[in-house]
C-alpha cells in the first residue's frame, strides 16, 4: 500500500479503516540466504539495502524485541556529515546525501529536517579545529560556513554570547545537517524492507551463532535455529555480548549514554546547536519538545539508565548555553547503550569467521549514518569484499595501526 | 458575588484570607489554601486550556500533578514567566498572573481549532503518509506550519533571575508520599530514633486524609489524627519533613532525587530563598507510599471541561471547598466514585444520577447514596456528551434505551492505578493482578511500596500496612521499632473498578488527552501493525505528554489488548521513565552557573597582568595573558614588540600555568623511564630533559621537561592543557600495570609560581636575584635545575628555553609568586625588558620549530610525525606506547609530517586550519597548516604544517587553500631562528 496524500484524503472518507501493517509479522523460515541481527535502524537499512541494491530478498532481520527499541529509537536524532578524516568524510557524506532521497525512496516521511548543525566556538583553540574541519570539509565538496560571533548572533540571538566562561566567538555551521525523525527511520525502513520481501520477526532474541570449520551456518534463537550462509550482526550496545557467541573479541566497549527531553514549548530553537566547551547539543522536535544530550556516563554498562551526576552536568551546560532556560522542565530521560570502540570510529568489515559480518562502533554517531552503513553493510555481505566507502573502517585498523580518531583521544573508548 | 461556587462552610482553605488573582487578564478571587484549579472552580471557570493536536476546549480533569489539560502560563515579571504548569499544582497566592496557552486569538475562540474540523484526514501517524513531494516541500512548507502549530508554552525570553539550590542527605528511612500509608509508616520510623526524611508533593500533608470528611481513625476524626500525626513527626528529632516535594527519580543504590519548590507558593517571597533546591537523598531504606492515580473512562465526548475525575470532584469539594457545578452526573465504574457523588450532594450540588457501569451496584457506599437519595441507575454505558465549552448534557445508554440528562458536571471514577513510577525505575517488575491491574512483584533490595501503590486501598489497611513497613525498615536499618495500630470507623468498604477497556463506540473517545489520542486511533495502530505497547506509544502518541500518561495509559493499554487479542500483562507497561513530573533545569543545574558553571583559574601574577592592561585567553581552565599592549597599541603592534625585545634583550613571562607532577619515590626514575620516550633514569640530579609522553596506542600525549632534583625526586611539566590527563595515566599505570613500584605521585601545579625570563639578558637579569648558585653557562648550562633561593624565598631555578634564547624558569611557592616577579619585573624593566604574553611565546617558539602538543598534534601524530624520533632513547627496553609504534600503519609512507612552509607572497598569512594540497586545483588534502604567525625576526609569516611525506618534498612546491583560493608555499624546514642552537647555550 502506497502512502499519498491522496490515499489519506480517500481513507478519510471510510473512517480511516483501510489500513493494512505497515510490514507482516511473519513466522521465521528456516534458513535464509542472509541475516540480519539486530532491528535497530543499520540492521533494518541494511536489509531494505540488500534486497534492493543487491536482489537479496531471502533475508530477515532478527530483532530480540519490538524494532528500534535500541538506540534507534533513543537518539537525539541528529544528522550532519561534519567528519574531518579522510575515512569518515566521504562515508557520512554518502550518508547525507541518502537521507536527502530517502523519503521518497521510502515512500515514508521520516521528517529529515536540514535545519543546520551548528557548532559553536568558544576559544581560539576550538576556532582553529572549526577551520581546520569546515576547509576539510569543504575542499572535499560539503557543505561548511565559518560564522563569526555576529552571525551566530544573527542565527540564535537567545544564547548567552557573553557567558563569563565561555563567551560565543563563532561556530561552524553545515546547512544541510539537521534531524530527522527516529523512530519513523526505523518504520519507513521496515516497511519498505518488508515490501522488497525481507523478514522482520521480532521478538526473536539471538542464542547462539552455529559455526562450523570457520564457516557460519546460522543462529540459534528464541524461536529456534535459523540457518544462513551469511550473517551479519548490527546490534550496536550488543556487540560484544553477539560477537562472543562467535567466540570473538571486540575492541568495543558498551556504554550507557542519556538523553533528555524536555516539555514542549513554541518554537525557539530552529537550528541543531552543539556547545563542545560543555558537551552539550540541542535540537527542538517538530512537536516543540527540546531534545538534547552530553557526555556519556562514562563507566562500561549495559543497563539502559544512567546516574544523576551526568544529569546536573548535561544542565549546567544548558544553562550556560541558554540562561532563560532556568524555568523549562525536563520532561523525560533515558539511556542507550553505546558501541564506544576504541578510536571512536565504526567498523563495517567480515569477521575472522566466514560469512560472518560486523557492523558496530557506532559511539554516540550512528544514527546519522544509518542509510550508509546500511548501504555499505549490504554491500559487504553481498560482495564479500568492503566499498570503497567503508574500506577504512576495518577490524584490523587497531592492530594496524590506521585509526580513524577524529577526537585523538586515544584507545579510551569513554573519551570518544 | 465572586467565588460563587464556593461552598457555605468546611474546607481547608482560610475564608479570612481572600486573595486576587487574575487568569487571562480576568480579575477573581479565591483564599488562601486554594490551588489556582480550585479557585477557577469556585469562579465558575472550567475551560482553562486547549489540547495539542485538535485545540479542544479543556478543563480541569484532576487535582494532583496528573492533570493533563490544565496547563497554564505564571507570570511573575521578567524573567519569570513559567509555561506549562499544572493549575491544580499552582498554589494561590495574592496577585498570581496567570494565561491560558497554546490558544490564538482567545481560549474561547481558538482559531487552532479548525484542526478539530479536519480531524478524518489527522489520523495517528498522517504525518508519515503524506508531505512527501514535492521532496524538498517538507523543509519549506510543511515542517515549518507544523513547528508553529506545535507546541504548548512560551519560554521566558530572558535568562532567569532565580537562585536553585543543591543539597545532599543521607537518612535512615526515606518516606515517599505522606497519605496514610506514608504517615504511618513515618511514624513508625520515626518513633524508633531513625533518621527519617518524608516528603510530599502537596502543599500540604495527609494525601487523601485531606479529602476526607466522615473516617474516625482510633477514635478520633480523620483531620485530627493527621495533626496529631504531624505533630508527632515535628517533634522526632532527627526527622525532616518535606511538603511541596517531588520525588521525581530513583538512582542507583537508594539514590533518590527530590525537588522542593520553595518560593512559587509566596507572593512576594523573600529574595534570599532559592526558588528550588534539589536533594540528592542516599537512604538506606525507600518506602514509597506514592498512592494510586485515578482513571478517566473513554466514551466519546468524554474531554469537555466539566468532565472531571470522580476523586478529584470529591477534593474540590471537600478540601478546597468547591461545587464544581450546579448538576452533576456520577459515571462510577467502582464504588469510589460514589463518594463524589455523596460529598456533592452534601455541598448541595443537585446529583442528577450515579450512573453506574456495573451490572449490579451492591455495595455499602451505593446503598448510602441511595439512602441520600441519589437516583442511581446500574448497568449504563455513557454514549455521548454535548456542550461545547462547557458539558451540557450526557447521554447514557441503558438496556432499555438511551437517556439524555442535562448535567454541567460529569465525574468519571475509572478505578485506580497503583503509582508504580518509582518502583519501576528502581528495576522493579510489576505482575498483573485482574482486579486491581498492575502491582509490584519482585522484590527491590532497600525500597518497599506500601499502601495504594501496590493496591491496598482501604483506609484501615493502608494505615496498618504504611506501619508495619515503616517499622520494618527502620529496623532494617538497625533501630528497635514498632508499628502502631489504629482502629478504623466509617471508611466504608469501596470496591475496586478493574481496568477493562471500553466498548468500541463512536464518537471520538479520548485516552490521552493532552496528546488528542483517541480509542480509535489506538485501534488504527495496532491495525497497521504496531502491536508492541512501546510501538503503539511512539506511533499514536499516546502517554507522551507533559503528563507522561498518568492518566491514560492504563486505558491505552487495555484498549491494545483487546485491540490484538492479547492478555493485558503479555502486552505490559510502557518503560516509566524519569522524571516522575518535569523537573526545572535551573534546579538540576544548581548553582554551577556563569562563572560557576567551570570555574575559572588565574596564577598568582594575574591580578598584576590585569592591571597592565593585559589581553586573556583562556586556555583549558586557565586565563592566561596574551599580550600586553601598550597605549597606542593594537595586538599586532604588542606581539611584535614583545617577540622583538625577547629576542634583542629580555622577557618576562608567566609560566605558572604549566601542569607540575612531582614524582617521588625509590622507584621514580623508573617509572618515568618506563612513562616516557626518553631516556630518563641516567638523567642526573641538577639536570633536565625535555620528554616526550605517548599514549598507549603510540601518538603523541604531552610533552614537558623532566628536572631531576635528587635521586628519588622528580619535577615533571607538562602542558597547561594536559596536566590532568598526564597525571591520570601516570596514575593508572602506576596503580594497575606497575603496582610493585614505589612512587607518589602528586600534582603541585597549583604550588608553584613560574616566572619565565628569557633572553640575551636573561642570565644578568635575574643574577642579583639568585643566592648561592653560579648561573655561568659551564656551571648551569642549559637544561639544568637548582634548589636555591630567589629573592629570599626558596626556589628551583630552572635553565630552559621554549623560546630558542637564554632562559631561566623560576618556580617559587604560589603565595611568594606576586612578590619574587615585581623584583624579577623591576630588573628586567631596567634592562630594557618587557614581560609578553601567550601569542609572543607562541611565535617564538614557532620560529624555533617547537612544537606544542594539541596545536601540533591532534591524538593522531607520531612522535617521528613531528620530526622528534631522536628523543626516543635507543636502548630502552620498553615505554608507553612502544609497542604500537611497531603497527605498520605507524610506519606506513604517506603519514604526514611536521615542515614549515615559506609562502610565495611574504605578505600573506595563512590561517591555522588550513588545507594543503599538492595541485592548486587539488580535491584532495595532503596536510594541513598546524600554526602559523606574522614573524618580525624571520621577516615572512612563520608556518608549521603536517604535509604527507613532508620531509621528503623539502624544496617543493604545495598550496595553501586560503579562502580567497590556493596560494604556492614551498616546503622548508620548520626550524627557522638559530637552528644551530648558538642563541640557547650563549
Ligand atoms: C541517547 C543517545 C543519543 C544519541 N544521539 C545521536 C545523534 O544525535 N546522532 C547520531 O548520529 N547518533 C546518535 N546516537 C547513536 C545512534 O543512536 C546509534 O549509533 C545507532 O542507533 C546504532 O545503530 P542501530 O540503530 O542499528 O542500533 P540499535 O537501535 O541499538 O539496534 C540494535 C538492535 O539489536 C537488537 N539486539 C541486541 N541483541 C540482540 C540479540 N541477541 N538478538 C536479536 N537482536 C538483538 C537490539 O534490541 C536493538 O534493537 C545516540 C545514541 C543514544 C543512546
Amino acid at each position: 500500500m502506497t502512502y499519498s496524500f491522496l490515499r489519506l484524503a480517500a481513507e478519510a472518507l471510510r473512517g480511516q479503516t483501510g489500513w493494512t501493517p505497515a510490514w507482516r509479522d511473519p513466522e521465521p523460515k528456516a534458513e535464509y540466504d542472509a541475516l540480519v541481527v539486530g532491528g535497530g535502524g543499520h540492521g533494518l537499512a541494511t536489509a531494505y539495502y540488500l534486497a534492493r541494491e543487491h536482489g537479496i530478498t531471502n533475508v530477515a532481520v532478527l530483532e530480540k524485541g519490538w524494532i528500534g527499541s535500541g538506540n534507534a529509537g533513543r537518539n537525539t536524532t541528529i544528522i550532519r556529515s561534519n567528519y574531518l578524516l579522510p575515512g569518515n568524510e566521504a562515508f557520512y557524506e554518502h550518508s547525507m546525501k541518502l537521507w536527502e532521497g530517502l523519503e521518497q525512496d521510502l515512500n515514508y516521511n521520516a521528517m529529515v529536517s536540514q535545519r543546520g548543525v551548528l557548532n559553536l566556538v568558544n576559544s581560539d583553540a576550538a576556532r582553529d579545529a572549526a577551520a581546520r574541519r569546515g576547509n576539510a570539509m569543504r575542499l572535499h565538496g560539503v557543505d561548511a560556513e565559518l560564522l563569526d560571533a555576529d552571525g551566530v548572533r544573527a542565527m540564535v540571538p537567545y544564547l548567552d554570547f557573553d557567558n563569563a566562561r565561555f563567551p560565543i566567538k563563532g561556530g561552524l555551521l553545515q546547512r544541510r545537517g539537521g534531524t530527522a525523525r527516529h523512530d519513523a527511520v526505523v518504520w519507513g525502513f521496515a516497511r519498505a524492507a518488508d515490501r522488497r520481501g525481507v523478514d522482520i520477526v521480532q521478538n526473536c532474541e539471538v542464542t547462539g551463532i552455529r559455526v562450523s570449520n570457520g564457516r557460519v551456518m546460522g543462529v540459534e534463537t528464541t524461536r529456534g535455529f535459523i540457518g544462513a550462509g551469511k550473517v551479519g550482526l548490527a546490534v550496536a550496545g550488543n556487540s560484544s555480548r553477539l560477537a562472543g557467541m562467535a567466540g570473538m573479541r571486540l575492541p568495543i566497549e558498551s556504554h550507557v549514554l542519556q538523553a533528555f527531553v524536555s516539555e514542549a514549548i513554541k518554537p525557539l530553537i530552529d537550528c541543531v546547536i552543539t556547545f563542545g566547551a560543555g558537551h552539550f547539543y540541542i535540537s527542538q522536535s517538530d512537536k516543540g519538545g527540546l531534545v538534547f544530550g552530553g557526555d556519556i556516563d562514562g563507566y562500561n554498562s549495559y543497563a539502559q539508565r544512567g546516574g544523576l551526576p551526568l544529569v546536573e552536568d548535561v544542565m549546567e551546560a544548558f544553562m550556560a548555553l541558554l540562561p532563560l532556560a532556568g524555568r523549562l522542565r525536563v520532561l523525560r530521560s533515558w539511556g542507550g547503550i553505546m558501541d564506544m570502540s576504541m578510536d571512536g570510529s565504526p567498523i563495517i568489515d567480515r569477521s575472522p569467521i566466514e560469512g560472518l559480518y560486523l557492523n558496530t562502533g557506532w559511539c554516540y554517531g550512528g544514527f546519522k549514518a544509518t542509510p550508509a552503513s546500511g548501504w555499505c553493510f549490504a554491500w559487504t555481505m553481498a560482495k564479500d569484499e568492503a566499498h570503497p566507502l567503508n574500506a577504512a573502517m576495518r577490524l584490523d585498523r587497531f592492530a594496524s595501526g590506521a585509526l580513524i580518531d577524529e577526537k585523538g583521544a586515544g584507545p579510551y573508548p569513554n573519551k570518544h | 458575588m465572586s467565588q460563587r461556587f464556593r461552598t457555605a462552610a468546611g474546607g481547608r482553605i482560610d475564608r479570612a484570607r481572600p486573595l486576587g488573582f487574575s487568569f487571562d487578564g480576568r480579575g477573581m478571587e479565591g483564599f488562601a489554601g486554594d490551588t489556582l484549579a480550585s479557585a477557577l472552580l469556585a469562579n465558575g471557570v472550567h475551560l482553562v486550556g486547549r489540547s495539542f493536536k485538535y485545540h479542544r476546549p479543556r478543563g480541569i480533569l484532576a487535582a494532583g500533578s496528573e492533570e493533563p489539560n490544565a496547563l497554564v502560563e505564571i507570570d511573575r515579571g521578567a524573567g519569570r514567566r513559567t509555561p506549562n504548569l499544572r493549575a491544580t499544582q499552582v498554589e494561590l497566592h495574592d496577585g498570581l498572573v496567570a494565561r491560558s496557552q497554546n490558544r490564538w486569538p482567545s481560549l474561547a475562540f481558538d482559531a487552532g481549532a479548525v484542526s478539530d474540523r479536519l480531524a478524518p484526514l489527522l489520523p495517528t501517524g498522517f504525518y508519515y503518509k503524506t508531505f512527501l513531494w514535492p521532496p524538498r516541500a517538507w523543509a519549506r512548507l510543511y515542517e515549518p506550519l507544523i513547528r508553529r502549530a506545535a507546541g504548548l508554552g512560551r519560554a521566558p525570553d530572558t535568562a532567569d533571575p532565580d537562585r536553585y539550590v543543591q543539597c545532599y542527605a543521607h537518612c535512615d528511612v526515606l518516606v515517599i508520599g505522606a497519605g496514610p500509608a506514608g504517615l504511618a509508616a513515618a511514624r513508625a520510623a520515626a518513633g524508633s530514633g531513625a533518621r527519617v526524611i518524608v516528603c510530599d508533593e502537596g502543599a500540604e500533608f495527609g494525601g487523601s486524609l485531606l479529602a476526607e470528611e466522615r473516617a474516625r481513625i482510633g477514635g478520633v476524626p480523620a483531620a485530627e489524627w493527621l495533626r496529631d500525626t504531624l505533630a508527632r513527626l515535628e517533634a522526632a528529632p532527627e526527622t525532616v519533613l518535606l511538603a511541596r516535594t517531588t520525588a521525581f527519580g530513583y538512582y542507583a543504590q537508594n539514590m533518590v532525587g527530590l525537588i522542593e519548590r520553595v518560593t512559587d507558593h509566596l507572593a512576594a517571597p523573600d529574595p534570599a530563598l532559592p526558588r528550588e533546591r534539589l536533594w540528592q537523598v542516599r537512604a538506606r531504606e525507600v518506602i514509597v507510599a506514592a498512592g494510586s492515580i485515578e482513571r478517566p473512562l473513554v466514551f466519546p465526548g468524554n474531554d469537555r471541561p466539566g468532565i472531571m475525575l470522580a476523586g478529584a470532584v470529591q477534593s474540590y469539594v471537600v478540601r478546597y471547598g468547591v461545587r464544581p457545578g450546579r448538576r452533576a452526573v456520577v459515571a462510577a465504574e467502582g464504588d469510589s466514585a460514589y463518594r463524589a457523588a455523596l460529598a456533592l450532594h452534601a455541598a448541595g450540588v443537585e446529583v442528577a444520577m450515579v450512573a453506574d457501569l456495573r451490572d449490579a451496584a451492591e455495595g455499602a457506599l451505593p446503598q448510602m447514596a441511595r439512602d441520600a437519595g441519589i437516583p442511581v441507575r446500574s448497568g449504563a454505558t455513557i454514549v455521548g456528551t454535548a456542550g461545547r465549552l462547557r458539558v451540557r448534557s450526557v447521554t447514557i445508554g441503558f438496556s432499555g434505551g438511551r437517556e439524555r440528562v442535562a448535567a454541567d458536571l460529569l465525574c468519571m471514577g475509572g478505578g485506580w492505578t497503583p503509582s508504580l513510577h518509582l518502583y519501576s525505575q528502581a528495576r522493579g517488575r510489576p505482575r498483573h493482578d485482574p482486579t486491581i491491574g498492575f502491582v509490584p512483584r519482585t522484590p527491590v533490595p532497600g525500597l518497599t511500596c506500601v499502601g495504594a501503590c501496590r493496591g491496598v486501598f482501604g483506609l484501615a489497611e493502608m494505615l496498618a500496612d504504611g506501619a508495619q513497613a515503616g517499622a520494618a525498615a527502620a529496623m532494617r536499618a538497625g533501630f528497635a521499632a514498632s508499628g502502631e495500630s489504629w482502629a478504623v470507623e466509617d471508611a466504608p468498604s469501596c470496591e475496586c473498578a478493574p481496568p477493562r477497556a471500553p466498548g468500541p463506540g463512536s464518537g471520538r473517545a479520548f485516552v490521552d488527552f493532552q496528546n488528542d489520542v483517541t480509542a480509535k486511533d489506538l485501534r488504527l495502530a495496532t491495525r497497521e501493525g504496531f502491536r508492541s505497547i512501546e510501538h503503539v506509544k511512539r506511533y499514536t502518541t499516546t502517554g507522551m505528554a507533559t503528563d507522561q500518561g498518568k492518566t491514560s495509559n492504563v486505558n491505552a493499554l487495555g484498549i491494545v489488548a483487546q485491540a490484538v487479542a492479547a492478555p493485558v500483562e503479555a502486552v505490559g507497561l510502557t518503560t516509566f521513565r524519569p522524571p516522575y513530573t518535569p523537573v526545572s533545569f535551573g534546579a538540576l543545574a544548581g548553582v554551577a552557573r556563569g562563572a560557576l558553571f567551570d570555574p575559572v583559574r588565574t596564577t598568582a601574577i594575574h591580578g598584576w597582568a590585569a592591571a597592565q592592561g593585559a589581553l586573556f585567553e583562556d586556555v583549558g581552565a586557565w586565563k592566561r595573558a596574551r599580550c600586553f599592549p601598550r597605549a597606542g597599541e593594537d595586538m599586532h603592534v604588542a606581539v611584535a614588540r614583545e617577540c622583538r625585545t625577547v629576542r634583542e634583550t629580555v622577557g618576562l613571562f608567566d609560566a605558572s600555568t604549566l601542569g607540575k607532577i612531582e614524582v617521588v619515590g625509590r622507584d621514580a626514575a623508573v617509572f618515568l623511564e618506563r612513562m616516557y620516550v626518553n631516556a630518563l633514569a641516567n638523567l642526573a640530579p641538577g639536570r633536565c630533559r625535555y620528554a616526550v609522553l605517548l599514549g598507549e596506542s603510540g601518538f603523541v600525549r604531552d610533552d614537558g621537561i623532566v628536572g631531576r632534583l635528587s635521586a628519588d625526586r622528580f619535577h615533571v611539566t607538562t602542558g597547561t592543557g594536559n596536566a590532568a590527563l598526564v597525571l591520570g595515566l601516570m596514575e593508572d599505570y602506576s596503580q594497575t600495570e606497575w603496582p610493585e613500584l614505589q612512587v607518589w605521585l602528586t600534582s603541585v601545579t597549583e604550588q608553584w609560581a613560574v616566572i619565565a625570563v628569557q633572553g640575551p639578558r636573561a642570565r644578568e637579569a635575574i643574577a642579583p636575584l639568585v643566592e648561592d648558585v653560579d648561573l655561568s653557562r659551564q656551571a648551569l648550562p642549559h637544561m639544568s635545575v637548582r634548589s636555591c633561593q630567589v629573592c629570599g624565598v626558596a626556589a628551583r631555578l630552572f635553565a630552559v628555553s621554549f623560546t630558542g634564547e637564554i632562559g631561566f624558569e623560576i618556580n617559587v611557592g604560589a603565595d611568594h609568586g606576586l612578590a619574587v616577579w615585581e623584583q624579577v619585573w623591576e630588573r628586567v624593566q631596567g634592562l630594557g625588558g618587557a614581560v609578553y604574553g601567550t601569542e609572543a611565546m607562541h611565535v617564538l617558539r614557532a620560529e624555533k620549530g617547537y612544537v606544542i602538543v594539541g596545536q601540533e598534534t591532534d591524538g593522531t601524530v607520531t612522535i617521528d610525525d613531528l620530526g622528534l624520533g631522536w628523543a626516543i632513547g635507543r636502548k630502552k627496553q620498553d615505554f608507553v606506547g612502544k609497542r604500537s609504534l611497531s603497527r605498520p600503519d605507524l610506519a606506513a609512507a604517506g603519514r604526514r609530517q611536521l615542515v614549515g612552509l615559506a609562502l610565495d607572497d611574504a605578505s600573506r598569512l595563512p590561517e591555522e586550519g588550513m588545507q594543503v594540497t599538492a595541485a592548486a586545483q587539488d580535491r584532495t588534502a595532503i596536510g594541513h597548516v598546524t600554526s602559523a604567525y606574522g614573524s618580525g625576526t624571520v621577516g615572512r609569516a612563520v608556518v608549521m604544517a603536517l604535509v604527507a611525506d613532508g620531509r621528503a618534498r623539502m624544496g617543493e612546491i604545495v598550496f595553501v587553500q586560503m579562502t580567497a583560493g590556493a596560494m604556492a608555499a614551498r616546503v622548508c624546514d620548520p626550524v627557522l631562528v638559530d637552528p644551530e642552537g648558538a642563541r640557547l647555550h650563549g
